[in-house]
């Protein structure tokens, strides 16, 4: 099995010539995200959105149930992880829109990187930008409703499995939706039934630890559909990409 | 490999206009056979069946309520194929029956939900329970609501069809996730509600098997009828201006 080692050579040197190295996935993704970071930051003031949309949230619960910190500690787990849920919503709409509208989505699919492994890479930047400061603040809006501090941990726990998990699920539907003329309620409708044994198994990790009982069996359900989303959500997401770009 | 693995037919049906022809012939006959069986069965069913000794009379929605639920899955998975085949091969009439099964199964399963809220009413005292089975069919409900929502939102028609249709593929693997987690979390969170299901099934007495069975064969043959008539007036908008529609309706040839 002799081969010729002079056309391994070769092909860097053509292409060194040419002065155009085609970037490996690795520093692709790097790119990518270097964009979306510089992004978000020039519009930084659109970050703090979810954030206020949940303290607003929060900040209303006691006003409608009474001040009872019996029954706020009580019920403050669920309403936190629902308000997660909602806050992530807004954003999700907004993850592929831009891109489709410039024509970033075309040379996506036109790169030579996988383009399911490019979705993967924003939705990572996605969730570090928009998901990432509302399990940050989850302490303070905790306080706000009277959650027992031992529950605390394991919420920001579930919190941190669930919303990638949501973040994946909801890009193949944010890729769906971005060539459709509107989407705002339509995204809501389409995650609900996706978010559903989502948001059983984080709460069913809170209420245990509320409960004094184990809770690593919900979570270690969440983390298994992490790893299960993290390889089939960006294939999917890949494929409504081009049905969101072609035509 | 010269030789396809598709029989002829399914290439000569594939085609709008012959598709149009042989849904328009096809289908008086489908739905004057679900007629005549859904007379049948419910006569077999609501008279000529048994009072429940529990539930007396009221026993006798599970022939509305059944077959529709039955239906209500049935035309999910039809719908997940016929997107599949759009997909894969762009099947134009794959595209349409996926789209115009959806209205189709979400009637099915509002019908179970309501006809179910019906009987939980007397039965189990409350019109809505959060038990497992009932939750994966209103998860269901909105699937299918999700489903119609993203077709509609789409100007190019195709296009939406292909993107609700892999919606529907997402759909049928999230589904299973939900029927279990939603069982999981139920016997968590509260006591098992009794199967009613499973009670029913091992020991239904023959005189109301029958007509529950003939039940299900009238809302299958009413769902092919129907998804034929819808299929026809589905391509008949699609290929609005091609050829074999313009000679169809006497429109001049351009």
């Amino acid at each position: 099995m002799a081969t010729n080692p002079s056309s391994a050579i070769e092909r860097p040197r053509t292409r060194r010539a040419e002065g155009f190295r085609t970037p490996n996935a690795w520093r692709a993704c790097l790119a990518l995200l270097r964009r979306d970071f510089t992004l978000a930051w020039r519009r930084r003031g659109e970050l703090f959105l979810p954030l206020l949309y949940a303290v607003i949230v929060t900040a209303l619960f006691p006003f409608a149930l009474g001040p009872d910190p019996q029954l706020l500690g009580r019920i403050a787990g669920g309403v936190l992880l629902v308000i997660v849920v909602l806050a992530m919503l807004p954003a999700l709409e907004s993850m592929f829109r831009s891109d489709l509208d410039d024509g970033t989505l075309e040379q996506w699919l036109l790169a030579p990187q996988p383009l399911a492994l490019l979705a993967l890479t924003r939705v990572i930047a996605h969730w570090l930008t928009t998901v990432l400061p509302l399990i940050v603040v989850m302490p303070l809006l905790g306080a706000l409703l009277d959650l027992p501090s031992a529950v605390l941990p394991v919420l920001m726990l579930a919190l941190l499995l669930a919303t990638p998990l949501l973040a994946l699920l909801g890009s193949v539907l944010s890729a769906l939706a971005a060539g459709a003329r509107r989407s705002g309620i339509l995204l809501a409708l389409m995650l609900l039934p996706l978010a559903v044994p989502v948001v059983i198994f984080a709460a069913g990790a809170v209420a245990a630890a509320q409960n004094g009982m184990p809770y690593a069996a919900p979570l270690a359900w969440l983390a298994a559909a992490l790893v299960l989303a993290i390889v089939l959500a960006p294939l999917a997401c890949a494929a409504a990409l081009k049905i969101a770009v072609e035509a | 490999m010269s030789r396809s693995y598709i029989p002829h037919w399914m290439h000569w049906l594939g085609s709008p206009p012959n598709f149009y022809r042989f849904a328009g012939a096809l289908r008086p006959w489908l739905l004057a056979a679900a007629i005549v069986a859904a007379v049948i069965g419910l006569y077999g069913g609501l008279v000529l069946a048994p009072p429940d000794y529990q539930q007396g009379d009221a026993y006798r929605i599970i022939f509305i309520h059944v077959p529709s639920a039955w239906m209500s899955l049935a035309i999910y998975v039809g719908m997940a194929i016929a997107g599949l085949i759009a997909l894969v091969w762009r099947v134009k009439l794959a595209e349409v029956i996926a789209m115009e099964s959806a209205p189709l199964g979400a009637a099915f399963t509002l019908i179970t939900l309501v006809t179910g809220s019906l009987w939980g009413k007397p039965m189990w005292g409350t019109w809505w329970t959060w038990d497992a089975r009932l939750t994966s069919e209103l998860v269901l409900f909105f699937l299918y609501l999700g489903v119609i929502g993203l077709y509609h939102a789409f100007e190019d028609r195709r296009r939406g069809a292909r993107a609700a249709a892999l919606l529907a593929l997402v759909g049928v693997v999230n589904l299973p996730i939900v029927h279990y987690s939603v069982q999981w979390w139920n016997t968590l969170h509260q006591g098992n509600t009794v199967d009613w299901m499973d009670l029913g099934k091992s020991s239904i007495a023959p005189a109301m098997l029958w007509p529950l069975l003939v039940m299900a064969l009238a809302t299958h043959l009413y769902y092919f009828a129907s998804i034929l008539g819808r299929a026809r007036t589905g391509l008949l908008s699609l290929e609005g201006g091609k050829q074999w529609v313009r000679e169809l309706v006497g429109a001049p040839s351009r």
